[in-house]
C-alpha cells in the first residue's frame, strides 16, 4: 500500500482490510490513557443515573432533614432549601441533564451529519447553498437565540431539546463535509462508483463508515456542550419547573438564596458533578479525533493534549 | 484590487447574516401558535370586536409578505415596538442597557485575552514543565465549569469584601465627583468581569499553547534559531505572531458564546445590561424587548465577527490568495 496513511482506519488496522469500527475504538483506547479516563468518567455517570432512584439515600419529593441543613453523616451533600437531600437529587438530576445532553446530541448529529455528507458528497450548488446555512448560523449567538425560542415555544423539556439540537449542529457539518470531500476522491470510491454503484449506497456503505468515527467524536464533544447549555437555560429559567436536573438544582439554590444563607454545600458538588461530565466528554472526543487527525501525530503537534471546541477556519474546504 | 474584493465579499456576508437573522426574528414571531393578538398582546379572552380592532390595529390582517416588509421597513428607523412591561421604546431602553454591557464584556474579554496568551506562550515555551502543568490543567478546570457557576463561586468567595450586585452604590446619587463614580462602577465590574475572564481565558490558553507549539516546529523558526538568536527573541519576534493567528479566529468564534455568558452573569451579578433585560423580559413575558436584545446582541455578534475578518486580512495577507 503506497496510499498516504491519511485513513485512520487503514493505518489503525494495517492492511486496508475492509474496517471493523470497534477494532479502531479499541485501539484509541488501549494507546490513549485520556480516552479511557474520559470514557470511565461518562460511564460512570450514565450508570448511577440509570440505578440512580434504587440507590438514592433520600426521596427526592419528601423533606428529609431541616432547610439547608449543613453536610452531615445523615445527608453527606446537605440540604437544599425544602428540606430535600442534596446528594439524591444531585443523582436523580442527573438523569434529565445526561438525557437532555444525548437526546439534544443525536438531533445536532442527524441535522449536522446529514448535511455534512450531503454537502461533501454532492458539492455544488447543494454544497454552497447548505453551507451558507451553516455559517449564517454560526455567527448567530446561540444561547440568545435559544433563549428566544424556547421562551416563545414555552418552557419544557422536550423543547429544551429540539433547541439545543437544531442549534448545535454546525460545527460537526464543517467538519464531517471536510472529511466526505476527501473520502469521496479515493479510488475505491471512484472504483465503487464505476462498477455502478449509486448514490445511497455509496454514500452508506462507503463514505458513512469512514466519516462514522468522526462522527462518533464530535457526538461526545456536542454532548458536553448540550449538557452545558442545558444548565444555562435552566439558570434562566426555561426549563421545565416540574424536573429536576443539574441546571434547575442551580438555578434554585440562587434563586432561592442559598448563597445568602450560606448554603455553599447547595451549589458547589453540582457544580463538580457537571464539570466531570464535561471534562469526560471532551476528554474521550478529544481522543478519538486527534487518533483520527495524522497530522497530530507529528511529534511536536501530538504534544499538545486538549482542544476546545472544534476549530471551524474560513475559506473553502477548511476545517 | 484584492484587499477591496475581500472586504467588499466578507461586508456582504456580515449584511446578509443579519438579514437572516432579522428574518428568524420575524418568522419566530409568527409560527407561535394561537394569534398575535391572543398571545402578545395578552389579550386572551377579549370579545371578537377587540380582537379584531386590535387585528387591525397592529397590521396583522395583511398578509404576511406585506407584514414582513413593514418590519424592515420599522426597524430601519430603528423602531423595535414597544416594551410591554415599561410602555417605552424598546430600542431607547436597550440602547442604555447595551451602554452598561459593552463595558463589563469588553474589560472581561480584554483579561481574558490576555491571561491566555500569557499562560499559553508560557506553557508552550517551557512545555513539559510544571507551570506548563498547572497553567493547561488550570485552564481545563476552568473551561469546564459552567459559567453560571463559576460567578456563584466568587460570589460567595468575595460576597463580603467587593459589591455583589447592581453597577453602581444605590446610595450615591450622581452628585459626587467623577473620578470617585467611576470608581464605585469599576469596584462594581470587578466580580461579573472576572467572571467571564475566567470562563473564557481557558480554551485561548490552549489554542495560543498548541499554536505556539506548532509555529515552533516551523522551519523558520529553527533558522532564526540556527542564527544564533537569543531564545526570547525567537519566541517573540518569530513565533508568537504567526501564532496569534489561530487566537484571532477562536476569538471571533467564542464571540457568541461570550455573549451567551454575558447573559448568565449579568443576571448573577444585576449587572443592568441587555442580558438582565432579556432575562426580566422573559420573566414578564415581555416578548419585543426579549426580540429586541436578541436582534442587538446578534447584530453586534456579527459586527465583531467582520471586524475580526478585516483585522484578520491586515494580520495575514496569504488568505487573499
Amino acid at each position: 500500500m503506497t496510499l498516504p496513511l491519511q485513513d485512520p482506519l487503514l493505518s489503525a488496522e494495517g492492511e486496508g482490510q475492509p474496517s471493523h469500527r470497534t477494532g479502531f475504538f479499541r485501539t484509541v483506547l488501549r494507546e490513549r490513557k485520556s480516552a479511557v479516563v474520559g470514557l470511565s468518567i461518562i460511564v460512570f455517570f450514565v450508570v448511577l443515573s440509570i440505578i440512580a432512584p434504587y440507590i438514592s439515600p433520600h426521596s427526592v419529593t419528601q423533606p428529609s432533614c431541616a432547610v439547608y441543613a449543613p453536610p452531615s453523616s445523615e445527608h453527606w451533600l446537605g440540604c437544599d432549601d425544602g428540606g430535600i437531600d442534596m446528594l439524591s437529587l444531585i443523582m436523580q438530576g442527573g438523569r434529565i441533564s445526561l438525557i437532555v445532553g444525548f437526546a439534544a446530541t443525536l438531533v445536532a448529529m442527524i441535522i449536522g451529519g446529514g448535511v455534512g455528507l450531503l454537502s461533501g458528497y454532492f458539492g455544488g450548488a447543494v454544497d454552497v447553498s447548505l453551507m451558507r446555512v451553516t455559517d449564517y448560523l454560526l455567527v448567530i449567538p446561540d444561547l440568545v437565540l435559544m433563549m428566544v425560542i424556547a421562551d416563545l415555544w414555552g418552557a419544557s423539556l422536550f423543547h429544551v431539546i429540539i433547541v439545543i439540537g437544531i442549534l448545535e449542529w454546525t460545527s460537526t457539518a464543517r467538519v464531517i463535509r471536510a472529511q466526505v470531500m476527501s473520502v469521496r476522491e479515493r479510488v475505491y470510491v471512484k472504483r465503487a462508483r464505476g462498477m455502478g454503484a449509486g448514490n445511497t449506497r455509496i454514500l452508506s456503505r462507503h463514505i458513512l463508515p469512514q466519516v462514522g468515527p468522526l462522527l462518533i467524536a464530535n457526538t461526545v464533544l456536542t454532548v458536553a456542550i448540550a449538557i452545558y447549555l442545558e444548565t444555562a437555560l435552566a439558570f434562566l429559567g426555561l426549563e421545565d419547573p416540574s424536573v429536576t436536573t443539574w441546571g434547575t438544582i442551580l438555578e434554585h439554590a440562587f434563586e432561592r438564596t442559598a448563597i445568602a444563607a450560606g448554603a455553599w454545600w447547595a451549589i458547589v458538588p453540582v457544580g463538580f458533578a457537571i464539570a466531570a461530565v464535561i471534562v469526560g466528554c471532551f476528554l474521550l472526543g478529544q481522543a478519538v479525533e486527534d487518533a483520527l487527525n495524522p497530522r497530530l501525530r507529528v511529534a511536536h503537534l501530538a504534544l499538545r493534549p486538549w482542544r476546545m471546541r472544534p476549530l471551524v477556519g474560513r475559506g473553502p474546504g477548511a476545517i | 484590487m484584492r484587499s477591496t474584493d475581500y472586504v467588499l465579499k466578507r461586508g456582504f456576508f456580515a449584511l446578509v447574516t443579519i438579514f437572516v437573522a432579522l428574518t428568524i426574528n420575524f418568522f419566530l414571531f409568527r409560527v407561535l401558535p394561537g394569534t398575535a393578538v391572543t398571545n402578545i398582546a395578552r389579550v386572551p379572552h377579549g370579545s371578537p370586536q377587540l380582537q379584531h380592532a386590535l387585528t387591525v390595529e397592529f397590521g396583522l390582517d395583511k398578509p404576511k409578505w406585506q407584514q414582513y416588509l413593514i418590519y424592515l421597513k420599522n426597524l430601519l428607523h430603528g423602531n423595535m415596538g414597544v416594551s410591554f412591561t415599561y410602555q417605552q421604546p424598546v430600542s431607547h431602553l436597550l440602547i442604555q442597557d447595551l451602554k452598561n454591557t459593552i463595558p463589563m464584556v469588553t474589560v472581561g474579554t480584554l483579561a481574558a485575552i490576555v491571561i491566555g496568551v500569557i499562560t499559553g506562550v508560557l506553557s508552550a515555551w517551557r512545555r513539559g514543565s510544571v507551570p506548563d502543568h498547572v497553567s493547561t490543567n488550570a485552564a481545563i478546570f476552568f473551561y469546564a465549569f459552567p459559567t453560571q457557576w463559576l460567578g456563584l463561586m466568587l460570589l460567595i468567595i468575595f460576597a463580603g469584601t467587593l459589591p455583589a450586585g447592581g453597577m453602581q452604590n444605590p446610595f450615591v446619587f450622581g452628585t459626587e465627583p467623577f473620578l470617585q463614580h467611576l470608581t464605585d462602577i469599576g469596584q462594581h465590574m470587578i466580580l461579573p468581569a472576572a467572571t467571564l475572564t475566567l470562563t473564557a481565558y481557558g480554551s485561548y490558553t490552549l489554542i495560543v499553547r498548541s499554536s505556539m507549539l506548532e509555529t515552533m516546529g516551523e522551519d523558520y523558526v529553527l533558522t532564526a534559531r540556527a542564527k544564533g538568536l537569543p531564545p526570547r527573541r525567537v519566541i517573540r519576534r518569530h513565533a508568537f505572531r504567526n501564532a496569534m493567528l489561530p487566537l484571532l479566529t477562536l476569538v471571533a468564534l467564542d464571540l457568541g458564546f461570550i455573549v451567551g455568558g454575558a447573559v448568565l452573569i449579568e443576571v448573577i451579578f444585576s449587572w443592568p445590561g441587555i442580558g438582565l433585560a432579556m432575562y426580566q423580559a422573559i420573566g414578564q413575558r415581555d416578548y419585543p424587548m426579549l426580540q429586541g436584545g436578541f436582534l442587538i446582541l446578534t447584530v453586534a455578534v456579527i459586527f465583531l465577527n467582520f471586524v475580526a475578518d478585516l483585522l484578520y486580512f491586515r494580520l495575514d495577507p496569504r488568505i487573499s490568495e
